[in-house]
């Protein structure tokens, strides 16, 4: 390998934003035709190097050679032109433009767009050839799956002659069918000559399609090992700097009498399309029921109805005794009375106010507690006492609560959400997405609540988009497709892809090419949303 | 109705809608570029002082048309300065124009022309002379398509028949160049369009430097063309209809045509039929003056089907990683 220059080499890159160092004299090596992969904790600087590298920021420090040439990059164009192609984990696409226009824009051939539409068109065909990449040049991106938008933003990068791709977060919004798709695509590239950096989060990813991988930490870039010579422990021990137990360690479940119970419920959202089709679920004491699906089949509004803020039809029991879906009664506060808690999928928007401060959001939905009240009053003293309690025993940091929401980390933010609704003692708990954007360490710990709180008899359901997590919490698993529950299965006799298939809407495997089923099973879903949205 | 009452009113049409019409085209480059502008009218008032008082002081209607042109792209760049480089509030800053506009035109108008705020009367060549097209005097005993010729086609000045030119003109810019497909991209996605490595500013600025451009030709076809001498609040909230039959055409240009065609209809049987009588029940002046704004009030308040605008419209673009 001595004799080809390294595709990207990095040499003391550093970059700070105020006082905050985000990388620190970064050194980093990628072989051409290789896949490279940056794993770190959130924060821990892998988008401000990427950034970096694609010309959004400028590096305080350090130098950058493309090719074994030193490249200037200043901004996209610059990176363009050196040939770095980049997709973004929230993908930049005009969504009322056809894939065509989307692929040509910033890279027409001239002032007029008739000629380049063409040529863009003969060279779209040809790339989706060569890469499995196909694609309706002429479709609105707004009617395309996730999935397919994915593969625009890599037809546009491989359009404009890209030999070096990176991919931030590439499978977050994929189905463990189209993510399987992906990392076909990424190989195909990879045998084509074409060097790859993944970033991701996820280990098993890393070690399934990596050749090399750097761990980045607080900034620095902790390690560089070859993919084959490590394991998932190492990286994990590597991205948090301790040791952390990727397991969830759990005992059997003690399932009690049913709890919450949920017969046909169906909901339709303010467009007119029908986001629940006639959910059945049952939750037991002691039990966590995890729901599987990609995000957008139903399992948010399922949340939504159960927490009293969406309208519902169908029926749902709370040990034995009806909750009212529509008109008064039938909203959070009324919710939390009867014994459910919720910690909602996106704690920013839904579970925190974050300008407040921390001990103000230890207590909201539950302020009107007599406990909580001095008269007309609220007594603000023993609310900062026990948000002060909760704080340190759920080990939020910075233990301050005069500290607004927005000051604190994902994880933290999520400890101080679920702090105010397990400590009030609920039957019912609902989660939504208990870790998304939440650092290794901390992750840990809230599995280790959640899994506490089911061993104390509570009945909880568990809403996630990722099926590593779905598995180590659940003791049974319903997947949700387009609103529909798609099956239950026990975690220890079911796999990965079975679920991938039911996230997808397949409910047989099929003999066939699973990816057209799938692809079959995502274009009903699209084409009943678009005939009855209005 | 006989047919020359019907052509007359459609005449008439055509001249009121025409302003509307420059500054709803305005109006759809800048907001199809993803920058709400509010201060359409007071970008065409200032246009519509500015002309008048150069083309009654220097005697030449092209150089009053210039000096409109001029004042509006001067607001228009203010605007650019306030909410594109410095990304602030679209809607002030607009809102900041037609104050402006309608404080210091009133004001250099008193103490440049001592009229009370107006400018003198143009005569001769300070005002756009209506353009005879050929055969039109020829052709106007020939039945039915004579008329229409010579009295509705024929007999316009130079702005109207740009304005409606415009039509077909914005279209083709913006739906088969590639500056049309950055500009329309710059209001959906300006993120998208940065990352393909083309500058958001400087796209906005093209876009809003059309919109002082077409606004100049509007606030002058007021007053050197419509009428003869600038008024004070001349425009008379033309500006906030154009937006109006902006949203109703949902932002092509081709459906601004038509919307603008049917706020002037609106305006110009207003003008014709001061007092209608229905059977004994007169339906009084302020009534029929007031009939393009209830349409204006009915449209934005979404009466007319789902108008879905640039996605990104109103949002100063600031950079994320």
């Amino acid at each position: 390998m001595t004799d080809t220059a390294p595709a990207i080499e990095l040499k003391g890159i550093s970059k700070s934003f105020g006082p905050v160092q985000a990388n620190k004299d970064i050194a980093m090596r990628v072989m051409p035709g290789t896949i490279h992969g940056i794993i770190g904790e959130n924060g821990a600087g892998k988008s401000t190097l990427m950034s970096i590298l694609y010309g959004f920021y400028k590096a305080d420090r350090g130098e950058i050679f493309i090719g074994g040439k030193e490249a200037r990059i200043t901004d996209s164009q610059s990176a363009i032109a050196a040939g770095i192609g980049m997709v973004f984990q929230h993908f930049k696409l005009v969504q009322n433009f056809t894939v065509l226009e989307n692929i040509i824009l910033g890279a027409e051939d001239g002032p007029m767009l008739r000629p380049s539409l063409a040529r863009a068109r003969g060279v779209l065909k040809q790339l989706s050839d060569e890469y499995e990449l196909s694609v309706d040049p002429d479709q609105l991106i707004e009617n395309l799956s996730v999935g397919h938008q994915q593969r625009v933003e890599i037809l546009k990068a491989l359009y404009r002659q890209a030999d070096i791709l990176i991919l931030d977060e590439p499978t977050g919004v994929l189905t463990p069918a189209e993510a399987d798709h992906l990392f076909r695509i990424l190989d195909n590239l990879r045998s084509e000559g074409k060097t790859i950096i993944l970033i991701t989060h996820k280990l098993r990813e890393i070690m399934e399609i990596t050749d090399t991988v750097s761990v980045m930490r607080r900034g620095q870039m902790t390690a560089t090992v070859k993919t084959a010579e490590t394991s998932p422990g190492e990286l994990a021990e590597l991205m948090v700097g301790r040791k952390v137990l990727l397991q969830v360690d759990k005992s059997p479940a003690k399932v009690g009498a049913p709890i919450l119970q949920i017969e046909n419920l169906r909901h339709v959202d303010s467009h007119g399309v029908e986001r629940l089709r006639g959910v059945s679920l049952e939750v037991r004491a002691g039990e966590v029921l995890g729901i599987a699906g990609v995000a957008g089949n139903g399992q948010s509004e399922l949340l939504e109805v159960l927490g009293g803020y969406a309208d519902a039809t169908g029926s749902v029991t709370v040990n034995g005794k009806p909750l009212p879906l529509t008109g008064t009664g039938a909203d959070g506060a009324a919710r939390r009375k009867t014994g459910i808690a919720h910690v909602p999928e996106d704690r920013q928007t839904e579970g925190l106010i974050m300008p407040y401060t921390a001990w103000e959001n230890t207590v909201f939905g539950y302020h009107r507690e007599p406990e909580f009240q001095s008269g007309m009053l609220m007594d603000n003293a023993k609310i900062r006492e026990q948000a002060q309690d909760k704080m340190t025993r759920y080990d939020v940091r910075p233990p301050d609560p005069s500290l607004p929401a927005k000051a604190f980390s994902g994880g933290n933010q999520q400890k101080i959400v679920l702090a105010r609704e397990i400590e009030r003692d609920p039957d019912v708990l609902l989660i939504g997405q208990p870790t998304r954007g939440v650092d290794i360490g901390a992750i840990e710990f809230i599995h280790k609540e959640i899994i506490r709180l089911r061993d104390t008899g509570k009945a909880i359901l568990l809403v996630s988009v990722e099926l590593d997590e779905i598995f180590a919490l659940s003791d049974r698993i319903a997947v949700m497709f387009d609103g529909q529950v798609m099956g239950e299965r026990m975690p220890n006799e079911t796999d990965q892809t079975e679920l991938g298939l039911l996230m997808a809407g397949v409910t047989e495997r099929p003999g066939g090419d699973p990816i057209k089923a799938v692809d079959a099973a995502l274009e009903q879903k699209e084409q009943r949303e678009a005939s009855q949205h209005d | 109705m006989d047919f020359m009452t019907l052509l007359q009113v459609l005449d008439s049409t055509v001249r009121l809608a025409t302003p509307l019409l420059l500054a709803c085209l305005a109006g759809l480059f800048s907001e199809r570029s993803g920058v709400v502008d509010i201060g359409l009218e007071g970008k065409m008032l200032a246009a519509a002082f500015a002309s008048a008082a150069i083309a009654a002081v220097s005697g030449s209607v092209w150089l009053g048309l210039l000096a409109g042109i001029v004042s509006a792209s001067l607001m228009s760049a203010l605007h650019g300065l306030a909410s594109i480089t410095f990304r602030g509030n679209q809607l002030i800053s607009g809102v900041a124009i037609n104050f402006l506009a309608s404080g210091l035109t009133v004001l250099i108008a008193q103490s440049w022309f001592g009229q009370g705020g107006r400018t003198p009367s143009l005569m001769g060549g300070g005002r756009f002379e209506s353009i005879t097209l050929p055969f039109a005097n020829a052709l106007r005993d020939v039945p039915v398509l004579g008329p229409i010729y010579a009295e509705l086609i024929s007999g316009h000045s130079i702005l109207v028949y740009v304005a409606f030119l415009m039509v077909p003109l914005s279209w083709w810019v913006l739906f088969r160049t590639r500056f049309g497909l950055r500009l329309r991209a710059v209001g959906e996605s300006p993120e998208a369009v940065d990352t393909a490595g083309i500058s958001v500013v400087g796209l906005r600025f093209a876009a809003i430097g059309i919109c002082g451009l077409l606004c100049g030709l509007a606030g002058a076809y007021l007053a050197t063309g419509l009428q003869a001498g600038f008024v004070r609040e001349m425009t008379a909230g033309r500006g906030y209809i154009a937006l109006a039959a902006l949203i109703f055409a949902k932002w092509r240009p081709v459906y601004a045509l038509w919307a603008c065609l049917l706020f002037g209809l609106l305006q110009a049987v207003a003008l014709r039929y001061q007092n209608i009588d229905l059977g004994g029940i007169t339906i009084p002046v302020q009534v029929m003056d007031a009939l393009p704004y209830i349409l204006t009030v009915i449209i934005l308040a979404g009466f007319v089907g789902k108008a879905i605008p640039p996605r990104a419209s109103g949002e100063p673009y600031v950079k994320e990683r």
